[in-house]
């Protein structure tokens, strides 16, 4: 099977989380960036897929200059080649505008399946695969914990979760765009191989003209929200905060949960 | 202007889903806020008009139905709501923010032309322009935003964002909307349990809470001795699971259990909203991690601030001193 994998290179806030001046997203010097997590588990998906049917992998991504070494690690666990929209056009997109180019660089080939994440751990607009399969007039399937293609490739057994520990099964008709959940299969890690070969595998670049979009379709032109600031969220209503010493707060935590909160 | 605002609810074989009055009291407010009028929407295979939806202070309760409807399908959907938004232009269309209708709404946003704010949690209105806020960074930052452009506007709200019972009663009609050909783009094959439910938390006085901070399965040790310590049972968050630290049958949260114990321990937990709300209902939360500026601290009652490396050990001696 021919299959196309979107990943998107995010903010790594374990270690530092701070906004930037102009107060609208993050301060991203100094950052680390990587792979969203549900696309990593989207990537393994594609890859074992393609390794079963002896198809390939593409990965594509939109994002600057630096969404080069997400594109790189995926070429190093076993996709064959990488569609990079690094133009600046392509800036500054909400879930509408991403999808409109992604979209477009899927629709200039032919693919038997798309997969994406469920959502992107910095935007998570949970948005962006279902337009893409709006735009392309394929079915989708939003949080899929897995997926078995049947029918010689024709369609696909989804199981897709629904709140409180249940799945819903289905069948959909291929081509689809399948969105994954973290957690259904294991991620592989790069071989040395793997990394070597990624070297000399081909990270295609293409601007907006050449998939026949204009600036105004992509980026931040091409999009229905504007984020105009980002804050951290109102912290407690009263959370008893106990700094210091982790032996002396030790011991205060649990005088408060024995005399206080009488919980204990 | 008088806006229009349409509020389409989730319902399975008549019964709503909790989150549908969630949207209600969203809609409501906005409607008041922006002076306009609300009204439901409801999608079934009968017509019939789910729970007490007739009962609550709306414009209308508008139905579309179809046997194509029977079953939740995105086409389904799709196909009905979409061209009765087309037809009647609704400024604002809101959603309870469910599996469900993430599932299909981005996807009739596509469709309609129409702009999508996803996860909001609250609104503020100036004028006649609607800021919203949601939270971006899985919940570690909150994002104001604005729509660019005209049409209608879709919006999913998130849950607790809007108490249920700040809904307001009242008594209203029903009306259908027309509704044209429906392609259905599933076939659907039934439901089943994700997992085999071993580990029941829903009774649990006490429970620990174990996220991502923590940091691997090795390190799980310390943490296990807390809940033996303490005479509790351990959940945990999703990465957690997902990583494979913990049995699927541990997660709490929005895809696993719902709990409410006396006492709940979170440690190595960021607080994301789709971990809160499996365990908000517990009476004390305590929250231990090294962000003074985690989500959690926002519904925990006692936090501590620090390494949980130090501090679960100096914890657990505290512990062990008055069981000697
Ligand atoms: C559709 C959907 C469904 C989901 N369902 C669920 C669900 O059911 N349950 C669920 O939990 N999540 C769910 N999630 C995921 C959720 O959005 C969050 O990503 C997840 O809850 C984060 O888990 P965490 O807090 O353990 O990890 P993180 O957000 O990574 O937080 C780790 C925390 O540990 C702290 N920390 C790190 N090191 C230390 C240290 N040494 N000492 C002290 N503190 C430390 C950090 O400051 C941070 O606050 C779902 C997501 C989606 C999109
Ligand atoms: N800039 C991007 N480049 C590649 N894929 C993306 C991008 N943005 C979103 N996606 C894909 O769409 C999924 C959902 O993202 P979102 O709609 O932002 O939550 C992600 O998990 C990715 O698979």
């Amino acid at each position: 099977m021919r299959i196309a994998v979107c990943i998107k290179q995010v903010p790594d806030v374990e270690e530092r989380l701070e906004i930037a001046d102009d107060g609208k997203w993050l301060d991203e010097n100094e950052m680390k960036f990587v792979i969203n997590e549900s696309d990593q588990y989207a990537l393994e998906e594609g890859l074992a897929l393609a390794e079963k049917t002896g198809g390939e992998v593409v990965v594509l991504s939109l994002g600057p200059d630096r969404v080069q070494d997400a594109l790189r690690k995926a070429l190093a666990l076993g996709a064959s080649r990488a569609v990079h929209l690094a133009d600046d056009a392509f800036d500054g997109g909400d879930a509408h505008a991403t999808a409109r180019a992604l979209a477009a660089a899927i629709g200039r080939e032919e693919f038997d399946l798309v997969l994406t994440g469920a959502q992107s751990d910095d935007a998570g607009y949970g948005s962006t695969g279902s337009m893409v399969a709006g735009m392309l007039g394929w079915p989708h399937a939003w949080l899929v914990m897995g997926f078995e293609v049947e029918d010689g490739g024709g369609s696909a057994k989804v199981t897709r979760e629904m709140e409180s520990g249940m799945n819903e099964l289905f069948r959909v008709a291929l081509p689809a765009v399948i969105e994954v959940q973290a957690g259904l299969n294991h991620p592989r890690y790069a071989s040395l191989k793997g990394i070597m070969q990624a070297k000399r595998k081909p990270i295609d670049r293409p601007a907006p003209a050449d998939l026949g979009l204009t600036g105004e379709d992509v980026g931040a032109a091409g999009s229905r929200l504007e984020i105009l600031d980002v804050a951290f969220p109102e912290s407690g209503a009263g959370a008893q905060l106990i700094e210091g010493d982790p032996a002396v707060a030790a011991r205060t935590l649990i005088e408060k949960l024995r005399t206080e909160a009488r919980v204990l | 202007m008088s806006k229009k605002i349409w509020i389409v609810l989730q319902q399975r074989e008549g019964k709503l889903h909790r989150m549908s009055r969630e949207a209600i009291a969203a809609g409501q407010q906005l409607a008041s806020a922006l002076g306009g009028t609300a009204s439901a929407v409801l999608l079934s295979s009968d017509g019939a008009v789910a729970g007490d939806v007739l009962a609550y202070q709306l414009d209308e309760v508008l139905t579309a139905s179809d046997a194509a409807l029977a079953d939740y399908t995105p086409g389904g959907y799709v196909g009905a709501l979409g061209p009765a938004i087309g037809a009647e232009a609704p400024d604002y269309v809101l959603f309870p923010h469910t599996y469900q209708s993430v599932d299909y709404v981005p996807r009739l946003a596509q469709e309609t032309g129409a702009a999508l704010v996803p996860e909001a949690v609250s609104f503020e209105v100036s004028g006649e322009e609607v800021i919203w806020k949601r939270p971006v960074l899985t919940g570690k930052l909150q994002a104001r935003v604005r729509v660019k452009g005209g049409g209608t506007v879709l919006a999913t709200i998130q849950s607790g964002a809007f108490p249920a019972d700040s809904a307001a009663a009242g008594s209203t009609q029903a009306r259908s909307l027309t509704v044209g050909e429906l392609v259905v783009d599933r076939e659907i094959l039934g439901v089943e349990q994700a997992g085999e439910d071993e580990v029941d938390l829903t009774k649990a006085d006490i429970i620990v809470g174990v996220g991502r901070g923590v940091g691997g399965p090795e390190k799980l040790g310390p943490v296990e001795e807390l809940a033996r310590l303490i005479g509790g049972d351990i959940g945990a968050s999703r990465p957690v699971i997902d990583n494979g630290w913990l049995p699927r049958d541990r997660q709490i949260g929005s895809s696993g259990q719902t709990v409410a114990p006396k006492l709940y321990l979170a440690v190595g937990i960021s607080g994301a909203i789709q971990h809160q709300v499996g365990m908000k209902g517990s009476s004390c939360v305590v929250a231990i991690n090294k962000d003074k500026t985690a989500p959690i601290f926002n519904i925990a009652k006692y936090g501590v601030i620090g390494d949980l490396h130090e501090i679960v050990p100096a914890i657990n001696e505290v512990l062990a001193e008055s069981q000697d």
